[in-house]
């Protein structure tokens, strides 16, 4: 799944902390519950984390492309969409839906 | 080395197995797997004995998963699983087949996809979308699903699929072409006139009969039916069963004459078993007369029905027959279908039941 050009972080690329549902976590062998990166967009943190986890993306994302519809990415207590910008030093929080029966 | 088999069970809440020896008396389950997702279809792949299940989960979405192992442990993957940008996502895979070392999967709304290199990475097989017929399929009461796969079992070009509510469809040229074949199929819920189309019958299940096969058994939601002719035509074998509904269908795995269905009571009375008495119904003539096996099965106040998946035999001689219900509990027997004992209960909703044969 790892591609350096499709992967590559541009120059204005800040530090964020993402926080995923242990659900998820629990799909992905090493991955973590809270990850540093740099990231400018959403699009691109799911790419980020993609790239440390493959497979990720799928998880989270459909083909539309777009979050899937039960997965909520919230900063600042708004919900983020792919194309949504990332601050400088933001808390993003990718959080699972109430879903299921 | 003995022979084991094991019982691959989807469920509404993940995967489970149940294994015994070659007597078939006592049974261990394992599971859940697959993180409790939704699994529609659990199979094994007598070639490498590795175990495919597919499904998908409301918050994730669509995948397969595969265990090498034995359901020791499971990885996921829907690498290459999707359509295009802008077209309907897929939501979850509801059937998988291995056959000579490809791996094929449907999914919802409903397409075929290709994995060949066993479940890592997925390559839609573009040509079933394409069929003129595509715009006009119309979906069942599980959604557009693509739930039914029937390899051929001595020619890797020649598959034969069902879609719910699109009807039968055969490729002989490995998914790049499709022509339905529903001919002598009813579609009961369409205008007067026009219950025989060329497309649009609700399949509920379809399967392949043993060492003959261009026999194929299908259980529809208007009738149940055989084809001599790989699905070119189909005849009515409904005669002598207690309802025309219902879901699952078993080919026995060494007579092509010999099958199993269960009846449900109606598509609008609940979709229960009939007078609330458990049946799995035998023909041992193709479908001409048929036998009601109730030996072991409760026979008052059984409101459960059997899911189109979730019926199968095993490869033992005499063979066994497994089928799973819609409150949990998997009832099987090891003298092809003359008795049935509940090896499980209490489980989830069950989707789909399979089975294979290891060594071990």
């Amino acid at each position: 799944m790892s591609n350096d050009t499709r992967h590559a972080r541009p120059a204005q690329a800040v530090a964020i902390t993402v926080t995923l549902p242990g659900v998820l976590v629990d799909l992905f062998p090493g991955s973590t519950r809270s990850v540093e990166m740099s990231a400018s967009t959403v699009d691109e943190m799911i790419d980020e984390l993609d790239r440390r986890w493959p497979g990720m993306r799928d998880r989270l994302c459909d083909s539309t492309p777009a979050i899937r519809k039960h997965i909520n990415v919230f900063m600042d207590g708004e919900r983020a969409k792919l194309d949504t910008p990332i601050e400088p030093g933001t808390k993003v929080f990718v959080i699972t839906a109430i879903s299921g029966g | 080395m003995a022979k084991h088999v094991l019982i691959l069970i989807g469920t509404r809440k993940g995967a489970f197995i149940l294994e015994t020896d070659s007597k078939r008396k006592s049974w261990g389950l394992k599971g859940p797997f697959c993180a409790t997702w939704p699994m529609n279809h659990v199979v094994g792949d007598p070639a490498t004995g590795a175990i495919y299940g597919g499904g998908g989960n409301e918050w994730f979405g669509p995948a397969v998963w595969k265990s090498t192992d034995l359901g020791e442990s499971w990885t996921h993957s829907s690498e290459g699983l999707a359509y295009g940008s802008g077209a309907e996502p897929i939501t979850a895979v509801w059937s998988v087949a291995p056959k000579n070392g490809s791996l094929y999967a449907g999914v919802q709304p409903a397409g075929l996809f290709r994995s060949d290199d066993r479940g890592e990475t997925w390559q839609h097989v573009e040509g079933l979308q394409q069929h003129p017929s595509r715009p006009k399929w119309s979906p069942g009461g599980a959604g557009l699903i693509l739930h039914s796969l029937v390899p051929h079992p001595n020619d890797e070009n020649q598959l034969w699929i069902g879609i719910s509510a699109a009807g039968v469809f055969y490729t002989s040229d490995r998914g790049r072409t499709w022509e339905p074949r529903n001919k002598g199929t009813r579609a009961d819920f369409l205008p007067e006139g026009e219950n025989y189309p060329e497309f649009g019958q609700c399949v509920h299940n379809l399967v392949v009969a043993a060492g003959k096969p261009d026999r194929l058994y299908q259980q529809n939601h208007c009738g149940m039916y055989r084809s001599d002719d790989g699905g070119k035509s189909w005849q009515s074998i409904e005669k002598g069963l207690p309802s025309s509904f219902g879901f699952p269908v078993a080919a026995h795995s060494s007579d092509p004459d010999t099958a199993f269905m269960i009846p449900l009571n109606g598509d609008t009375a609940g979709r229960y078993v009939p007078d609330a008495k458990a049946a799995v119904w035998r023909t041992r003539d193709a479908g001409e007369t048929w036998q009601a096996l109730r030996e072991g099965l409760p026979q008052q106040n059984a409101y459960f029905g059997v899911l189109r998946q979730a019926m199968a035999t095993d490869r033992l001689e005499p063979v066994g027959v497994y089928f799973g219900t819609s409150s949990g509990t998997l009832f099987a027997s090891a003298d092809e279908g003359d008795s049935f004992a509940p090896i499980a209960e209490h489980l989830p909703v069950i989707t789909s039941v399979e089975t294979i044969v290891v060594e071990r």
